[in-house]
């Protein structure tokens, strides 16, 4: 698959159009950001500006669950602008105690919040069967999705609707330590193929530390290195068609890639976000960390003492030719169906992720890496010189990668029995140094019948 | 039973008094009804309902598509061939021979040389073994996923110093015994609490008695002290085999170390929970935790069974 960079063309003028056409659109790569395409027709009529007025001079009150720090700083813009609106902010856990409990007060019919925080993942998981997600498209003005890189908006607009607004985003990136490599006299690779040979050579001139790290419980990152190479794994229909191509030959080949790595000693297998790796990266253990745009500043409060030797890049490529990147984690806010407050509740999660003041906030003060183009190019962002990567403006950099992500890249409705799976099959080959091509096979007959067995059908 | 034996002869022989007697039992039954009645609604509404829900969901079967049908005993069935939880019901097996005699063991031990008088701070030695059971579960395991560390704990790092590399406490089997040790260090000072207290409401005659006759301290403990805290003991061991095929906390904090060697479904327990909330079926998980508590039922009636036989064939 080739993308660089993947533009929106003037003859994209329908939403529907965006998901069927993304492929020929990222094959013609290059070209003009073309921001005046033509406003998408709405499929649902739009909520009259006169319902939308009366409901925010309302008083209400609107639950709001999130585990975004500090979060309340960017709520009080909202409640300045309206001050008739509460909001009730309750944090919940984070991940998958989070998803947990929304869905327990789905099921339940009641405790459920009016807006709750949704990473791009899990989106399919809250729209299955009737749905639990309210379709924004109604709420949001029709030129919203030019606001953001095709990627995102393609995270959120699928299957005809519009299920949150997109919060923060992580590009995948690659951070290096710029003085061991120097010291061991590698370059900075381009490609995956001179990647492995690197990772070698590193590791044969510094036998106590290693390129990179293969963490055998990271199915987040793995998924991104498919999405990288261009593997669509997954789709969804919206009904209860699934597709689940996890072991197809291209997949293989990133499975082999990483594992082969990992037995021939040349890459570690450290479990990440542990102890171990945490200290890994403060004491050089990895010289380089492929990660998403949050790990910039997650890694600065991790490896504090490693300051000023970090840089970051592109991600190797497998295509030489071009740049593609891909996408690991980031969320959206969605409103829920029992919200009794839908108007007020859509136009919170709307203003919160897309009136500049807020959105600003949580790029330049609680890190999270924006969505909308307009956050990704304002100065104020994108010229911060960071002194942990010895003043390399790394804002720039992620936003830049942000616009080689490729798109369309869908997820199950039951991602977390597949990520956790993952720990067993692939995952389990990593940390053991067995054949991860089989693990990947592993993973492929698991997540299918777990598939069959809640009843989709698999084509 | 006492008080009905030594009413009888009353109720034999006055009549009125009979009566009078009835109807001040009477107003204490109804005070013992009222007194009982919060416990009672709560029981009823934190165990009975909620036991009596998960039944009837197991019966039922929920798939993302399609919703909720009818499955009679198909759950039942499928954990019943389930290898998933079989395995993880025999490895608690093996984990209930191993850790618990042991632990038991040493539990008697200590309660044993508490009890026999001999011991230098005893007062200090009785607090600093219950201790660790006060530690939160969580944090135990915290605690000792750190000690365990393969890079930076200390274990691994004396380990290293002797020239022999860090142990292997997170390897496939060597994960059993690493959660063995933090259930030892949690409940030895437990068990030994409730046999200590045991062996303190023994009468001291028995063994001013047996002194008399010249038995030595180890002979009065065999003979004497371990035979009237036998139901002490089958109470810790009933305790034990419950909290073993329980087992949760410990996997479940280690699988954030160790996520590829605890997996989803090393102990019975952690598997229920994560086919409720991560599979989202908690139809299967109710019918998993039902099979479970039958599991258990069981292991503690063969064991309370081949105690009684012990106990009457001596």
């Amino acid at each position: 698959m080739s993308a660089t960079p993947f533009t929106r063309r003037k003859f994209l003028i329908s939403t529907a159009a965006a998901a069927s056409s993304a492929w020929f659109l990222a094959a013609c790569g290059g070209g003009d950001d073309g921001g005046n395409a033509p406003a998408a027709p709405q499929s649902a009529s739009q909520v009259p500006q006169t319902e939308i007025d009366k409901a925010m001079d309302t008083e209400t009150t609107l639950t709001f669950w999130t585990w975004v720090p500090d979060i309340q700083n960017e709520i009080k813009l909202f409640t300045t602008k309206y001050p008739k609106i509460k909001v009730n902010l309750v944090n919940v856990g984070q991940g998958a105690p989070h998803y947990q409990k929304l869905r327990t007060a789905i099921q339940a019919g009641q405790g459920a919040p009016d807006v709750a925080q949704v990473e791009f993942q899990f989106i399919n998981s809250f729209t299955l069967g009737d749905g639990n997600l309210l379709d924004l498209t109604p709420h949001v003005p029709a030129t919203l999705k030019d606001s953001y890189p095709e990627w995102v908006w393609s995270q959120v607009n699928t299957n005809g609707g519009l299920w949150g607004i997109p919060q923060d985003t992580g590009p995948m990136g690659l951070l290096y330590r710029d003085d061991l490599l120097m010291q061991a006299g590698v370059e900075v690779p381009k490609t995956w193929d001179d990647f492995a040979a690197a990772a070698q050579t590193y590791h044969s001139k510094n036998p106590k530390s290693y390129l990179v790290n293969v963490s055998p419980a990271q199915p987040g990152q793995f998924v991104a290195y498919l999405w990288q190479a261009g593997v669509r794994p997954f789709t969804f229909d919206g009904q209860q068609t699934v597709k689940v191509d996890l072991a197809n030959a291209e997949a293989q080949k990133i499975a082999k890639f990483w594992g082969d790595l990992v037995t021939s000693g040349a890459a570690s297998n450290d479990t990440d976000f542990a102890d171990t790796w945490y200290q890994g990266l403060a004491n050089g253990k990895y010289a380089a960390l492929p990660i998403a745009a949050w790990g910039p500043v997650f890694l600065q409060g991790t490896a504090g003492k490693t300051s000023g030797k970090w840089r970051a890049v592109d991600l190797p490529q497998w295509d030489a030719s071009q740049v593609v990147s891909s996408n690991w984690g980031g969320s959206t806010d969605a409103v829920l169906k029992l919200s009794k407050n839908q108007i007020a509740a859509a136009q919170f999660a709307l203003f919160l992720n897309t009136d500049k003041e807020s959105a600003l906030k949580f790029a330049n003060e609680q890190f999270l890496f924006p969505a909308m183009k307009e956050i990704l190019t304002d100065p104020s962002f994108v010229n911060q010189e960071s002194k942990f990567y010895g003043g390399q403006k790394v804002n720039e950099k992620f936003a830049q990668i942000s616009g080689t992500v490729s798109p369309d890249f869908q997820w199950l409705p039951f991602m977390d029995y597949v990520y956790t799976n993952f720990n067993e099959t692939l995952g389990k080959a990593f940390a053991d140094k067995t054949d991860a091509v089989a693990g990947l096979q592993a993973w492929q007959d698991a997540c299918a019948k777990f598939a069959k067995d809640q009843g989709f059908t698999v084509a | 039973m006492s008080t009905l034996v030594n009413a009888a002869p009353e109720v034999a022989t006055s009549a009125p008094r009979r009566a009078r007697l009835t109807a001040a039992k009477r107003r204490q039954y109804g005070a013992a009804y009222v007194l009982v009645l919060p416990f009672f609604l709560i029981f009823v509404a934190m165990v009975i309902v909620p036991l009596v829900y998960a039944g009837y969901l197991s019966f039922f079967r929920k798939r993302l598509i399609g919703g909720t049908s009818f499955a009679g005993v198909e759950n039942y069935v499928k954990a019943l061939t389930d290898p998933l939880f079989l395995s993880g019901v025999g490895r608690m097996a093996i984990f209930l021979v191993v850790q618990v005699p042991f632990m038991i063991a040493l539990a008697l031990f200590f309660a044993l040389a508490l009890d026999s008088g001999m011991m230098k701070l005893a007062k200090f030695s009785r607090l600093a073994i219950f201790v660790p059971y006060a530690v939160p579960g969580v944090v135990a395991a915290l605690m000792w996923g750190y000690l365990y560390g393969p890079d930076f704990g200390p274990f691994a790092q004396i380990g290293r110093a002797l020239g022999m590399g860090p142990p292997p406490f997170f390897s496939q089997t060597g994960m059993l015994f690493s959660i063995m040790n933090i259930v030892n260090w949690s409940f030895i000072g437990y068990n030994m609490i409730i046999i200590y207290a045991a062996l303190r409401s023994l009468p001291s005659e028995l063994y001013e008695a047996a002194r008399v006759d010249g038995a030595s301290e180890p002979r009065i403990a065999w003979s004497i002290k371990i035979p009237a805290v036998r139901p002490a003991l089958l109470l810790t061991v009933i305790f034990s085999v419950i909290g073993t095929f329980q087992l949760f906390t410990e996997p479940k904090l280690m699988a954030t170390l160790a996520p590829n060697v605890i997996g989803t479904a090393w102990s019975p327990n952690l598997y229920a929970y994560n086919v409720a909330f991560v599979n989202q079926d908690a139809n299967y998980a109710a019918a998993l935790a039902f099979l479970l508590g039958i599991v258990i039922m069981i292991v503690s009636y063969i064991v309370q069974l081949s105690t009684q036989r012990k106990e009457r064939s001596s």
